[in-house]
């Protein structure tokens, strides 16, 4: 397939992802400090540091609030990765690939963009709003559609590809920043455990109904290793890491490159690390330290994917 | 000039029934409609409907009044849902509209279709012609039927194109023809679109919409098919591959998201199964042209072009342009790539070369012209010239290089001082402008507010060549209709919006399946 489309669907698809993460973000904190009302920790200044932008949200906005971190998150115009820009920008991916995508994923897409661009701030400020519940509706139809309304062919995997390395990053963001609000000091571990805001972090992920099934009871070890290695649930990292690298294997054998390329060889290791880790050992060692070195390593694997299929054209 | 249209518009209106009643007694009346003098497209002058639009206007009088402008405002929304829209460039957010659209179709009844299809063929048959020997040869020049400086002053007279030959010798594999009805029902060519026509792909959704909305009258008034297009578009693109290429590699040609038919360009790569290249995407390597893809070069073999001219190759034309691909005329001349339509055939639809069609159809063919052309005053002709400055305000004054509905005059609607500021412009620089009267353009019923008013029309029908024997019009086209009440101007950059075409079958021709079985 041509390398600007696959490089457009692979944007299209991880702007889509980061959308849906930021809605669920929000919409988990919200619903936190409902059942909160004392306000024991501040939930919004975290939810910025999530995103790693605090520098430009500080200059706009001063002190995060509920408005100014919802506006900033959800509807912020000019901050590059809002979810509103996040949707335009997958939008327009969309559009020039449109001749790739099924009918049904182009114009999800432009329907989920316009109910969110028609949307304001004011809706989603009141956390009884339906705004979240049907951004939540969008995101899945969006999945739905774009795994049953389209060839499983090269095109796919860059989508799956670019879909499952943003959940990955994104799932590890949330353990970490709230990772560290909510127990600084491993020595905290089962003193000021909280219920609630633990599965809060689990709601997050939609993994809260999942983990209780398996565990019943919160418990710090094993909602880190719930959040990073958890073999079939599909927002953990280990797991997302192996749906990539899946379809990476597949772009690699659809492919008719004589030698392979740097991307598939580095998804390996970290997909052979995760399912290797002693989630103990982690959390001693440090969860902060564990999580920036795999946020690393997905970073590089889009620059490999760059040079790999989307950049230089390689000789026939 | 007109004669031989009018003459299929008099055998339309005094068609009887097989069982002798006159039409007027049995066919429907239009509730509360004025034909105020214009020629209407569906009904005659007492509004009763014309033989072939009796379902439509039937079923019209018995919806209730809302109920037209609830369809119509479905079919806007599933528009806009489906992204069917242009960027409004002047706008900083980037609002996007989609084409006005209107419920009423237009309905064509299928002897006047024959006349209009026929007219097509003989035309473009001849403007190829035309663009071989201009090209070529150079025959008509030497034979005085159209003076060298026209062509050599053509803007769109390509020096670089002179001695290539296209393969099968077919220059304008794609043509877009403005066709206008003028107050007797008489159908004239206003313009030929030999470049890069758009509009067909609202032709295809038009169509995909109303098929959703009224089903029932759909099948009563035998439409005949628009949507095999894309399919006779991949036939004829691959039709003209180069020599040798059995299976050859397909791509439509885009200048990029940010082009107004951008949308167009998309749905056709889509609907053919084709790449959707930007010149970014090509390379040119020993007069071959690929493209990149994750597996490498990628080599073309045909490229439907939806980029102008002198922007396909920076190498051979402007510099300056970054839509196209440098080398991709040396390729063309290698015969390693076919492109559709082929670089130069703009030389044609010059509004003043537009002029000399009907002497090219005389002097290729020895045939007279079947459609008629708007008569037309050449302003670089002395005597024509002082015509149109003393008649300024019974004419339409056009630049010849201009398209979009931008640098004309309308005369009876300027003021004095629109028609001095012209009147100079001419003197300026005759080459550049025409003239013709003013035609009081057909009209066809219309929503406005909600009730149902004439509104002006014209036709763009879609023709396609992949060799002089092999040319196919699609039956129908786009109808673009001027919204404005009084308006002749039906561009959609001037507010003009478009309706669903209708061309009746005739017994044994094929009919627009029903929306549940495609």
């Amino acid at each position: 397939m041509l390398s600007r489309v696959a490089e457009s669907i692979y944007w299209m698809s991880r702007q889509m992802e980061r959308a849906e993460n930021l809605a669920r973000f929000l919409e988990v904190t919200l619903n936190l400090t409902l059942d909160q009302p004392e306000n024991l920790i501040d939930p919004w200044g975290p939810l910025v540091e999530v995103t790693g932008d605090t520098p430009a949200f500080v200059e706009k906005y001063g002190v995060p609030t509920q408005q100014s971190v919802v506006n900033f998150l959800a509807f912020d115009p000019d901050y590059h990765s809002s979810m509103l820009t996040c949707l335009r920008a997958a939008r327009e991916n969309a559009k020039s690939v449109r001749e790739t995508l099924s009918s049904e994923a182009f114009e999800q897409i432009n329907e989920f963009y316009h109910f969110v661009s028609d949307a304001s701030a004011s809706q989603i400020t009141d956390p009884t709003a339906a705004f979240f519940d049907n951004v939540r509706q969008y995101s899945l139809l969006w999945s739905g559609i774009l795994d049953s309304t389209m060839s499983h062919d090269m095109a796919w995997h860059f989508a799956n590809v670019g879909r499952l390395l943003e959940r990955a990053d994104k799932t590890s963001r949330i353990l970490d920043v709230k990772y560290f609000n909510l127990l600084p000091n491993v020595s905290d571990v089962g003193t000021a455990l909280d219920d609630l805001q633990w599965s809060a972090l689990l709601l997050a992920i939609s993994g809260f109904e999942a983990y209780r099934r398996e565990h019943h009871l919160v418990n710090i070890e094993k909602v880190v290793s719930f959040f990073l290695f958890h073999r079939t649930f599909p927002r953990s990292v280990r797991s997302c890491v192996a749906g990539a690298h899946w379809s990476l294997s597949e772009i690699e054998q659809m492919s008719n490159s004589d030698e392979p390329g740097q991307a598939i060889a580095q998804i390996e290791a970290i997909r052979h690390r995760l399912s290797e880790a002693d989630v103990k050992e982690v959390i001693t060692r440090g969860v902060h330290q564990f999580v920036d070195l795999v946020q690393i390593e997905l970073n590089q694997i889009g620059e490999s994917l760059n040079y790999d299929y989307f950049n230089a054209p390689r000789p026939v | 000039m007109a004669s031989s249209s009018s003459q299929s518009q008099n055998s339309q209106s005094q068609s009887q029934r097989a069982d002798g009643s006159s039409p007027a007694i049995r066919a429907p009346r239009l509730a509360n409609y004025q034909c105020e003098g214009f020629f209407d497209e569906l009904v005659d002058d007492r509004t009763v409907a014309r033989p072939d639009a009796e379902s439509l206007v039937a079923l019209i009088n018995s919806l209730p009044p809302e109920e037209l402008l609830r369809r119509q405002n479905a079919i806007e929304r599933s528009l806009y849902q489906m992204g069917i829209t242009f960027t409004v460039y002047s706008d900083e957010a980037g609002t996007e509209k989609i084409m006005p659209f209107d419920v009423v179709p237009r309905i064509i009844s299928a002897m006047l279709w024959q006349h209009i299809e026929a007219g097509l063929k003989q035309r473009i048959m001849a403007l190829n012609r035309f663009l071989a020997d201009i090209y070529g040869d150079q025959k008509i020049i030497d034979d005085g039927i159209i003076p060298r400086d026209i062509i050599e002053s053509a803007p769109a007279f390509l020096k670089e194109c002179v001695g290539l030959r296209p393969p099968g010798g077919v220059w304008c594999h794609i043509t877009g023809t403005d066709l206008v009805r003028d107050n007797t029902g008489a159908v004239y060519v206003l313009e030929d679109n030999l470049r890069c026509p758009s509009g067909v792909s609202y032709v295809l959704q038009n169509r995909h919409v109303m098929k959703r909305n009224f089903p029932q009258v759909f099948g009563a008034s035998r439409v005949r098919p628009v949507n095999d297009y894309p399919s006779r578009l991949y036939s004829m693109l691959q039709a003209i591959a180069p020599e040798g290429v059995t299976s050859p590699t397909i791509a439509v040609l885009t200048p990029g998201v940010y082009n107004s038919a951008y949308y167009e360009h998309s749905y056709l790569a889509q609907q053919m199964g084709v790449e959707l290249v930007e010149g970014r995407d090509l390379v040119v390597e020993d007069d071959v042209v690929f493209m990149r893809t994750t597996d490498g070069l990628q080599q073309v073999d045909v490229l439907y072009r939806r980029v102008d001219d002198t922007f396909i190759d920076p190498e051979t034309f402007r510099e300056d342009s970054c839509l196209g691909v440098a080398g991709l005329m040396r390729a063309y001349r290698a015969g390693n790539i076919a492109l559709a339509n082929a670089p130069g055939t703009g030389v044609a639809d010059d509004k003043v070369v537009y002029a000399y069609v009907p002497a090219m159809i005389r002097y290729y063919l020895d045939e007279e012209p079947i459609l008629a052309n708007v008569p037309t005053y050449i302003c670089q002709r002395e005597e024509d010239r002082k015509y149109v400055l003393d008649n300024l305000d019974k004419l339409v004054v056009k630049a010849a290089g201009e398209s979009g509905g931008y640098g004309i005059l309308i005369g009876p609607h300027a003021t004095p001082v629109e028609r001095a500021e012209f009147a100079d412009k001419i003197r300026n620089d005759p080459r550049n402008y025409i003239a013709q009267p003013t035609l009081q353009l057909s009209r066809v019923p219309t929503l406005a507010g909600g009730n149902l008013e004439g509104r002006h029309v014209d036709l763009r029908p879609y023709i396609l060549c992949s060799g002089p024997d092999d040319i196919w019009v699609m039956p129908g086209g786009l109808t673009r209709v001027a919204l404005k009440k009084g308006s002749l101007v039906v561009n959609s950059s001037q507010g003009g919006g478009s309706k669903d075409t209708w061309v009746a079958a005739e017994e044994g021709q094929e009919i627009a399946p029903d929306w549940q079985d495609e």
